[in-house]
């Protein structure tokens, strides 16, 4: 008898359910996986060590490029850090602020998983609903920011500039009459908060008709139900944190271990699943979409009531005003100080964190009293993950793996960094 | 028996067929015929860079370097001289929009307005060397768009 040796399979780089550029060398005993190992470092941009030559506030745009998906909430875990090290709080509208846009930040991440995720394992129509609603979204932080993704939009001290008072809006064109237009724009017509407001009304009845193409679709749980198992004492060895984590019945979560900003005043619950299986964590996910949803809600309530700063007024930390720079020696002094050489942190370690959609994102900072870093290290929770990703794959067939890459929910900006 | 009933007649994906229906007829308010009709654009977009001028003419930039200071990606090259009438100008002020992450950090540091990110993002290049805005190119920017540029920046101003 011929003697038989085990298939190797390169997965990737380019491969689309690769999600990015995983190289992924699989070793197959006819369809069944014997060992997987991922090859990462493909997008590896050397973001730790960039930080070290940049003054504190100029790395704030390469933290959105971390993770792509989840843009402030990896600034947030930045700017805390340094916060943390200066010993400052941002104003209280500025943390509200924060809350949301990460919640948003958590909705926009889960909707581009469940849509790639679907498509990757055969569902194509979620894809265009999912990123329906994440246009919306997009728009939100477009009009914050002026970016549709990577905002650098929060600051050390609070954010850059409040909520907008109107949306942009749609114009007429030959495609439309001004009627339609109207139609269009009524969503538009008020504030932010009420376009957010809005969409938070809205957004509900969206979830439910995810659901209902896919939660009790035997196609979905046929490719989801018991693949990937991870037993909870397994997942806390592995060191997963996130949906990852909630999906394996343990209730971890950072908004209520320990409570950053003003995640101790929302309400909100942790959905948590039984199983471990990627059907669970589709559950899970899709419930944090709903709690998300609801923590937006109270956070446009207090933001309509609650006017005001939403950056400290110490000008040895946070720019002053252009009015006041323009009309004022002292605050043009600060200005030129400020956005040349920055601001002097004391010296000392922090490691903040904060969690991220795909499970707990941490800067690590030592500083050694300069404007710039001393080092910087990133806790990405993708990393993390995708480690685990063999233990998770093994004895499963070929098209699990994509099924197992979806549901880890990776995204190489983080992993390679 | 009811779970029966369920699985024989694919209940479920009936259900979610009538959901894909529903879309189907729905009257479409997502697709945008794009070149003649976009997305609306916020007042605060960072796109293309444009240099600005005071409405005599002159130009505001005073090569005081804050941007070149500030940009995280080194993107922007300046070199300074003295001017015909006196004035301290740029002679060289070059931006590569290959390296530019369009941060906005420039425009937050300019403390006269002169280098601004404008809401144009359709733009091209087709030869090597075509990525560096000159002064030229960006006073051009700024000229040709004075009128938008001023407006957005205006209606920013009171959040900055």
């Amino acid at each position: 008898m011929a003697e038989i040796h085990n298939f190797t399979l390169n997965f990737g780089p380019q491969h689309p359910a690769a999600h990015g550029v995983l190289r992924l060398v699989l070793e197959m005993d006819g369809e069944v996986i014997q060992k997987a190992d991922p090859h990462i470092g493909l997008l590896h941009r050397g973001t730790e060590k960039l930080a070290e030559s940049k003054p504190f506030n100029q790395s704030i745009g390469y933290m959105d490029r971390l993770d792509y998906v989840s843009m402030m909430c990896n600034e947030h875990a930045y700017v805390m850090a340094i916060e943390n090290l200066l010993g400052i709080k941002a104003p209280v509208r500025a943390q509200y602020i924060r809350v949301m846009f990460d919640e948003i930040t958590r909705i926009l991440n889960h909707l581009m998983w469940l849509g790639a995720h679907g498509l990757d394992i055969g569902a194509m129509t979620m894809f265009l609903y999912c990123f329906r609603e994440r246009e919306d979204l997009m728009d939100c932080y477009e009009a914050v920011s002026g970016a549709r993704m990577h905002a650098t939009y929060y600051r050390p001290g609070g954010v850059y500039r409040d909520l907008p008072d109107s949306m942009p809006k749609y114009q007429a064109s030959r495609w439309r009459t001004q009627k339609q237009v109207d139609k269009l724009n009524e969503r538009r017509s008020g504030s932010m908060l009420d376009f957010i407001d809005d969409f938070v009304a809205r957004f509900p009845a969206c979830v439910d008709e995810y659901e209902t193409l896919l939660t009790d679709n035997r196609i979905w749980k046929q490719r989801t139900v018991n693949i990937g198992v991870v037993s909870p004492e397994r997942a806390l060895q592995l060191g997963f944190t996130g949906p990852m984590l909630r999906g394996s019945g343990l209730a971890w979560d950072l908004r209520k271990q320990q409570p950053y900003e003003v995640y101790a005043h929302m309400d909100f619950d942790i959905p948590v699943g039984v199983n471990g299986d990627c059907y669970d964590r589709y559950l899970v996910r899709v419930e944090e979409m709903r709690q998300s949803n609801r923590i937006i809600k109270q956070c446009v309530d207090w933001l309509r009531k609650h006017p005001g700063s939403v950056m400290l007024e110490d000008h040895k930390i946070a720019p002053p005003s252009r009015e006041q720079m323009k009309g004022d020696m002292e605050s043009l002094i600060h200005h030129f100080k400020l956005f040349t050489e920055g601001y002097c942190v004391p010296a000392g370690e922090t490691y903040a964190a904060v969690e991220a959609p795909k499970g707990e994102f941490g800067i690590y900072l030592v500083s050694d009293g300069a404007n710039k870093p001393f080092r910087l290290k990133c806790r990405a929770p993708g990393f993390v993950h995708l480690a685990a990703l063999e233990e998770m794959v093994k004895g499963h067939m070929l098209a699990d793996v994509v099924a197992v890459i979806g549901t880890q929910d990776i995204v190489f900006g983080e992993v390679d960094r | 028996m009811k779970s029966i009933f369920k699985t024989l007649f694919l209940s479920e994906l009936c259900q979610g067929l009538y959901v894909t229906a529903r879309q189907f007829f729905a009257r479409p308010h997502v697709v945008v015929q794009y070149p003649e009709e976009k997305t609306p654009q916020s007042p605060r977009f960072r796109g293309l860079h444009a240099q600005r001028r005071y409405a005599n003419g002159q130009e505001r930039c005073i090569a005081c370097k804050l941007c070149e200071a500030v940009c995280p990606a080194l993107a922007i090259n300046i070199e300074s001289g003295v001017s015909d009438d006196g004035t301290r100008r740029t002679t060289r002020y070059d931006i590569d929009l290959f390296k530019c992450i369009f941060c906005g950090f420039c425009e937050e540091a300019c403390p006269v307005d002169a280098i601004v990110e404008t809401r144009i993002h359709e733009y091209h290049m087709e030869n090597r060397g075509e990525n560096i805005m000159t002064k030229d190119k960006l006073l051009a920017v700024g000229d040709k768009f004075e009128a938008m540029i001023a407006a957005d920046k205006a209606a920013d101003a009171r959040y900055r």
